[in-house]
């Protein structure tokens, strides 16, 4: 475990690197103080949650890395380059479904697909083909979002955002909106793909279990303003079992640390 | 099956008892004429080449000055949903224009363009535009907007965007939209069609106003009924099917077997 980073040194090697990052918002007459001076740095192929409370700017940390929002001050990085706009390395997969209900599951994939002009026809058809296999809706290519289940969906927003082979995988929560069933499977299964592709996955959430099921590096964040609390190395090997109780060990850690600052947040 | 039955049963119930109506006496034939005489009088317009004529030169003149309507106000809906300027001018100018009743739009189309086809052009344009600039502004302002940063975050931008995701998402308004602006050039050119005389061709306004003329009440009821057809059949053949397929996609409007 190691302790939020005030050392923290600009590492341009990193994947991914947030560099003193704040952002405000002025909803009505009051001013939101969103994110304090938030740096982290995400190595290649790295798995990090970002864990927090509602209102900790975890979704906006990485609206941020996308290049969805631009920063007041501080940059990001990716390889080295500064972020200014959402890029096609850089995919997200949203809370609710965001995919579109004029096109079937297939036209969903091969949306990212046909923006890559890199690609013939043919090839674009086949990768498409390839994910929705891989998440396991072969069958339902054809099928219209609303005639899809709520994880079925979320499988569909998932190969939709591996097709065009992105390097970083930024993932909003993807998961809050379903049944707990349903949930640990896609939790073995995004397992197995990051297992298999080595994507680099930032993913925010705010269920501590999941987190720890997921993350190598789990990012506690803490509000108002938003800023790193505290970051928890998860060294369990994979695949992880959510009902684990080496699992539940560092979430009862992880947990007791979130309210604390929790109590914190509120006596100030 | 059962429910053109049911349909068919109703119609007949209606003109049975229309023709009863008749029959008691109450009322003058000059005033109510017998279901069979608006019946006869259809079929020998029909037959005499009066009623087709007519039919085509209003379609004509509705499809033409329909569709310059929604190719000018699909893309000024577009524009007044996404910039400031646009909704604050041409925004604020469809909103008062789509309250003035497009019959009124006809004095300044007679001075301007004459007893003309261009006329009654410029009224149908003016009563259909600004509905359908109104219901696209409508439909683009209502488009989750996660939609777009999905699009965005895909590399989708400018036109593709526009093209590919911003119009397939406001179609369920649009079609709305759509059949809003035809029902508004339908009303406007009957109006302008009854009101002024273009010696170009006679439509089916002018055939109403015509009937009036000669107290000719089968030629009033059986024109009226022609209109209302008329109307229905565009509403099956044109926007039904576009309803249907949207309502598939997006999952709206499915009625429990």
């Amino acid at each position: 475990m190691e302790a939020a980073r005030p050392d923290f040194v600009a590492d341009a090697s990193a994947k991914l690197l947030v560099d003193g990052v704040s952002k405000w918002f002025t909803p009505s007459r009051t001013q939101v103080h969103a994110l304090d001076n938030v740096s982290l740095a995400i190595e290649e192929g790295e798995f990090v949650c970002l864990l927090g409370p509602s209102g900790c700017g975890k979704s906006t940390l990485l609206d941020i890395m996308a290049g969805l929002t631009m920063p007041d001050s501080g940059r990001v990085l990716t390889d080295g380059k500064l972020v200014e706009r959402p890029g096609r390395e850089r995919l997200v997969m949203f809370q609710e479904s965001a995919l579109f209900p004029w096109l079937d599951a297939f036209g969903n994939v091969m949306f990212g697909l046909r923006l890559r002009p890199d690609l013939r026809n043919a090839e674009r058809k086949e990768i498409a083909n390839h994910f929705l296999k891989l998440v396991g809706l072969a069958k339902f290519k054809h099928a219209y979002v609303h005639e899809l289940s709520g994880g079925m969906k979320q499988r569909v927003a998932l190969a939709r955002a591996l097709a065009p082979d992105p390097q970083v995988l930024l993932m909003d929560e993807p998961f809050a909106a379903l049944d707990a069933l349903t949930r640990d499977q896609l939790y073995d299964d995004i397992q197995q793909i990051w297992m298999e592709s080595r994507k680099t996955i930032v993913f925010v959430t705010h269920n501590v279990r999941e987190a720890v099921c997921l993350g190598d590096r789990v990012v506690l964040m803490s509000p108002s303003p938003g800023r790193i609390a505290q970051i928890f190395d998860i060294p369990l090997s994979r695949p992880r079992d959510i009902n684990s109780p080496e699992l539940a060990g560092y979430a009862s850690q992880i947990a007791a640390a979130l309210k604390g600052n929790m109590r914190k947040a509120v006596s100030e | 099956m059962k429910r053109i039955a049911v349909a068919l049963f109703f119609f007949a119930v209606l003109i049975t008892l229309w023709e009863l109506a008749v029959r008691s006496g109450r009322w003058s034939v000059v005033l109510l004429p017998s279901p069979i005489f608006v019946a006869e009088y259809i079929w020998a317009a029909l037959l005499d080449g009066t009623l087709i004529e007519s039919t085509w030169v209003t379609l004509k003149r509705l499809l033409i000055g329909y569709i310059a309507g929604v190719i000018i106000g699909l893309p000024l809906g577009l524009l007044t949903s996404t910039s400031q300027v646009f909704e604050d001018t041409i925004g604020a100018l469809a909103l008062g224009f789509q309250t003035l009743p497009s019959v009124c739009w006809v004095p300044l189309a007679l001075i301007w363009f004459g007893q003309t086809e261009g006329a009654m052009l410029f009224v149908v344009i003016m009563g259909t535009v600004w509905s359908v600039i109104i219901a696209t502004d409508h439909g683009a302002r209502n488009i989750p907007p996660i939609y777009a940063r999905a699009a965005r975050t895909m590399g989708s931008e400018g036109f593709h965007k526009w093209t590919r995701v911003i119009l397939p998402a406001s179609l369920p308004f649009l079609v709305s939209g759509m059949k809003q602006g035809w029902a508004f050039a339908w009303r406007s050119l009957m109006a302008a069609e009854i009101y002024v005389t273009i010696l170009t061709g006679f439509g089916l306004g002018h055939l109403l106003h015509y009937g009036r003329e000669l107290n000719a009440m089968d030629q009033v009821i059986g024109i009226m009924i022609v209109i209302v057809v008329i109307g229905l059949l565009v509403d099956r053949l044109l926007f039904s099917p576009w309803e249907r397929i949207l309502h598939r996609r997006w999952g709206t409007n499915v009625k429990e077997a």
